[in-house]
């Protein structure tokens, strides 16, 4: 918190410092959702200029972090709508899927994925797979489990309840789950054909 | 404890955010039903290979010209507030 009250006090090498310390992450982050490279980067810039002309009004009550994430989810989202105004994008939306039942495919993952694909494979499989989840879905699912926040800090982050957030965040598991299940079981069978392991995008 | 009811709590589970009853009743059921373990497990699995793998890397050029953007806008931002007021 020091670096954010010098910065709070006009000291812009703690702010640089604190960009240094998160750009990778708001990347990361703005990448996920709005799944575009330029969009990715405009966030980057727009979610700290944000932060850098509210400092003042941030009242330390929560991380930085978790302010900075807030602002950057924002923005990607705004950029999300921009690219999709034919689709309703939101964090409140809620998508019935044949998903929330129990999952289908139950066959073990054997042998261990990591060792079935090479390292560009399998983060093509990955993407793809993610990419294919609804907004609201993935969002939750990046900020939980990829980027580490809490439940807690999520929820503050994305403005939604926890009950909200630990359902979103159950959906997102198992979809992910049953999409990657169909690949891996793909390729364990001994088929190749990759590009159809995720026939419902 | 049944399959569904399982299902509900496997996000606490997995994040290690359940009461110790009902951590026993969820590894009871664990236990005996080879569905629901596949399921736990493969879904522990999705999480960490989503983890382990970094998707989106910032490559170094590309951070040190968003840094150096963001630092210019930022010093933009600071001089046009302590500008000379128009009037």
């Amino acid at each position: 918190m020091e670096l954010v009250r010098r910065a709070k006090r006009g000291d812009d090498t703690a702010f640089e410092e604190l960009v240094r310390r998160y750009d990778r992450n708001v990347f990361r982050i703005a990448q996920h959702i709005t799944q575009n490279r330029e969009d990715a980067e405009d966030v980057v810039q727009d979610a700290f200029l944000k932060a850098y002309g509210n400092l003042a009004q941030f009242q330390e009550q929560s991380k930085f972090y978790t302010w900075l994430v807030r602002i950057a989810v924002n923005e990607a989202l705004m950029r999300l709508r921009r690219r999709r105004p034919e689709r309703m994008v939101s964090l409140d939306e809620e998508v019935k899927t044949e998903d929330d039942s129990l999952p289908r495919e139950v066959a073990d993952w054997s042998p261990n994925p990591e060792q079935m694909y090479n390292q560009a494979e399998l983060r093509e499989i990955l993407t793809r797979t993610i990419q294919g989840l609804p907004p609201g879905f993935r969002t939750v699912f990046v900020l939980r489990d990829v980027e580490g926040l809490s439940t807690e800090e999520t929820a503050q982050a994305l403005e939604l309840s926890i009950p909200a957030v630990k359902s979103r965040l159950l959906r997102a598991r198992l979809q992910l789950r049953d999409r990657l299940s169909r690949y891996f079981q793909k390729r364990a069978n001994g088929d190749s054909d990759k590009s159809s392991g995720d026939g419902d995008q | 404890m049944k399959c569904t009811e399982f299902l509900n709590e496997l996000t606490n589970y997995l994040d290690g955010a359940l009461d110790e009853r009902t951590k026993s009743e969820l590894e009871n059921h664990l236990a005996w039903c080879h569905n629901c373990y596949v399921v736990c497990d493969t879904t522990r699995k999705t999480i960490e290979i989503y983890r382990n793998q970094e998707l989106y890397e910032l490559p170094d050029d590309l951070r040190g010209r968003l840094q150096t953007a963001i630092m210019s806008k930022c010093s933009a931002h600071k001089e046009k507030k302590s500008g000379p007021q128009e009037f």
